[in-house]
């Protein structure tokens, strides 16, 4: 802010004192506060005199519905708060998976744009150009409709040593079956993992000499499971498999669909950022005898990375909020199965929306807070 | 005559007025037919909530124009209430916010195929006039499955359309048998039957009225069946808002009527015809005798009006549901003297 005072009338839209300054914007926040009031007063009275105030008490009844695929324990007698967070931690599954593969891919699809290989080059450019210009919805649709459903049935999968199996259900894999002691060796794993990298840090010792510590978790890795009770295999039974972990094609569909559409837009963004990093950066490293890949590792990306996060950014939070497309597909996300379900079984339309709003905002919010703050660490910093 | 002079005039008459309602209820005066009524009557035209699209219930044709049950009952509606069955306004409502439409005032009845529920009408603040169409949940699945009930269905997936209470029916049949039913959710019935066909899921499920239709729009009909049992009860039928008890009151007598109708074997073609008729309860019905009409506060040959319309109950549903149309027995929906559900009160 200091350097704006510095800066002489052509920048400021009207010259004024700091004073008036004040009071202007005094009196924009004060309007657009009495209209959001009177928003919320107008909505208030309306709903009132319609005998429909907003009530979320529905939220402690049980829900009463099951879920078909879900990463918590919800169960039909659970209340629609808890299928909330049910619906709600498939929607940040999915968006985690995606944002993770939209990386990595559109890294490597931006990077092999920027490739002196003639076919990398434009394999990567066709790629981008189709993704990036047909509608998301269309392909997430094509993934589930026209890869996936083209999968065999049940009684023909794809089977990799009666343990692995593939059909149109879904991918089964085998699932390890906690015993008594799996839990609390599962903790003293992860904290092992923890203390382990720190306490070699801070010995005193030379880090050769501490090598041995990393024994402790590799021996509760091999006691855990030991501890195990047994293997949840996957076998045909009735209609279906059963038994075992299930990845289901609606999971594999939209995390395809979102991956990739999102994906062409950050290759993009990586090829923008990388030929906007000034020539002689790159002409300097090589002078340096620098090779071409430590040239983009250490000299150029460095540098890039900084154009690219604020654009990253949108592209996340543009796919998180595009997660809401498994409806489509029977995905059950928080938009299927909250303003879907719940809203149908109590009627409750505006609380429902209310909520949803809510969530969507806090998770885009907290994403870009996140984002925002490794956007600080890595900005230029003027000294 | 003042200004104040004429207030004070009115407030005694007002008060004379009242008064006399007070102790001469009795004495059949006749009230005021209600805000929505005269909202209705106002703007010339009845605004109905119908379904946004299903077949059988309510659909637009090639042409636009809205054909269906439920909107033969709107036009009934808009023929009682302003002599005029084309006098209507439809406004497609999808599952999701029909209920919001209605509380809101932005439509006068809901008639779309809604299951009436305790939630909906002490939850919600609406009231529920009366059932139109008896349905149940259904199945319907792969002949080459080889299951004859629904309680074989253990650890099944079952494909079916978001927005309705299908997943909470199944779950709790699930749950009565001891079993485990998996429901795939989807947006629209495009998706829903190409997972179904591609063998996602086992079987798809819906209201045994919407099941007809869909058997007919798969690849290859005869390879799927249709489950006898019904799962849940879907009494489905019209809305309205709370408040306004005369409204209510009109839809219900309305829908009473058309019923009688087929118990009387007043149709559209020989409605004019059955003016001549000496029974008691069809001169009070087509507004011969007495002022039933005028009581609910329309026109006296209101009933009259909307059986010329649009016909009896027996004759909307086999124009939309019979076996020329989607071909659903009647069943439930018969009358109750034919094995059926549909008992009307009486006309006296």
């Amino acid at each position: 802010m200091a350097r704006m005072k510095t800066t002489s009338g052509n920048a400021a839209l009207w010259p004024m004192k700091p004073a008036h300054a004040l009071l202007w914007q005094g009196v924009v926040v004060a309007c657009a506060l009495t209209v959001l009031i009177w928003f919320g007063h107008n909505a208030a009275s309306h709903l009132a005199r319609r005998s429909m105030e907003l009530d979320f008490s529905f939220l402690w009844r049980p829900a009463g519905f099951a879920m078909p695929f879900q990463i918590t324990t919800f169960k039909p007698t659970d209340s629609y708060a808890m299928a909330l967070v049910a619906a709600f931690s498939n929607t940040l599954l999915v968006s985690a998976l995606g944002v993770v593969t939209a990386t990595i891919l559109g890294l490597a699809l931006g990077v092999m744009r920027l490739s002196n290989s003639w076919l990398m080059r434009n394999a990567s450019g066709a790629l981008v150009e189709l993704v990036r210009n047909t509608p998301q919805l269309l392909q997430i649709v094509f993934w589930y409709v026209g890869v996936l459903q083209l999968l065999p049935q049940a009684r023909q999968s794809l089977s990799l040593g009666g343990l692995f199996h593939l059909n149109i259900r879904g991918l089964f894999v085998p699932y390890p079956l906690a015993g008594d002691w799996t839990t609390i060796l599962a903790l003293l794993l992860a904290l092992s993992l923890v203390l382990v990298p720190l306490l070699r840090r801070f010995l005193p010792m030379r880090r050769r000499g501490t090598r041995w510590l990393w024994l402790v978790p590799a021996v509760l890795l091999v006691v855990l499971v030991e501890s195990l009770s047994g293997w949840s295999v996957p076998a045909l039974k009735g209609f279906n498999f059963a038994g075992g972990m299930v990845m289901p094609p609606e999971l594999v569909a939209l995390w395809a669909g979102l991956s990739l559409y999102s994906a062409a837009f950050i290759a993009e963004i990586v090829r923008g950022s990388v030929e906007g990093v000034a020539k002689g950066q790159r002409e300097a490293a090589y002078s340096l005898g620098l090779r071409p890949w430590p040239t983009l590792r250490l000299v150029v990306l460095p540098q890039a990375l900084r154009v690219m996060i604020p654009q990253m950014t949108n592209q996340y939070l543009n796919l998180i909020k595009s997660s809401s497309l498994g409806a489509a597909i029977a995905y059950p996300e928080i938009v299927q199965i909250f303003a879907g379900t719940v809203l149908n079984q109590s009627g409750r339309a505006i609380e429902v929306m209310v909520i949803l709003m809510g969530v969507f905002l806090s998770v885009n919010l907290l994403a870009s807070a996140g984002l925002a703050r490794l956007n600080a660490r890595f900005a230029l910093k003027e000294r | 005559m003042t200004r104040s002079d004429r207030t004070l005039f009115r407030t005694i008459l007002s008060a004379l007025g009242a008064a006399l309602l007070g102790t001469a209820a009795s004495a059949q005066t006749l009230p005021a037919p209600g805000p929505t009524v005269e909202a209705i009557k106002k703007r010339g035209e009845l605004v109905c909530g119908v379904d946004s699209g299903i077949p059988g219930f309510a659909y637009q044709d090639s042409s636009g124009a809205w054909k269906g049950f439920d909107v033969d009952y709107c036009q009934a509606l808009a023929a009682a209430v302003l002599g005029d069955p084309k006098k209507v306004k439809y406004v497609g409502t999808t599952a999701k916010v029909r209920f919001t439409v209605l509380q809101s005032g932005e439509i006068d009845v809901l008639i779309r195929d809604s299951t009436l529920t305790f939630s909906r009408d002490i939850g919600l603040g609406l009231t529920e006039v009366g059932v139109n169409f008896y349905a149940g949940q259904g199945f319907m699945v792969r002949k080459s499955l080889n299951v004859k009930t629904a309680a074989e269905l253990n650890g099944a997936t079952i494909c079916m359309l978001t927005g309705a209470t299908l997943e909470l029916n199944i779950a709790d049949f699930a749950r009565s048998k001891g079993t485990k039913i998996d429901s795939l959710l989807f947006e629209k019935s495009e998706e829903a039957f190409a997972a179904a066909e591609a063998g996602r899921c086992d079987g798809y499920s819906d209201d045994t009225g919407s099941l007809a239709a869909a058997r007919s729009t798969m690849k290859v009909p005869n390879d799927w069946i249709i489950m006898p049992e019904v799962i849940s009860k879907e009494p489905l039928g019209i809305h309205t808002r709370d408040g306004d008890y005369r409204w209510s009151d009109i839809v219900f007598w309305v829908d009473t009527a058309l019923k009688t109708a087929e118990e009387f074997g007043i149709t559209k073609a020989n409605v004019d015809e059955k003016k001549k008729s000496e029974d008691p309860f069809v001169r009070r019905l087509l507004g011969l005798e007495g002022d039933f009409g005028k009581q609910l506060g329309i026109d006296n040959e209101g009933f009259y009006k909307a059986i010329k319309a649009v016909g009896s109950y027996g004759e909307i549903y086999d124009a939309h549901f019979g076996p020329k149309a989607l071909g659903l027995p009647r069943g439930l929906n018969n009358l109750w003297s034919q094995g059926g559900l549909h008992y009307p009160l009486p006309f006296r």
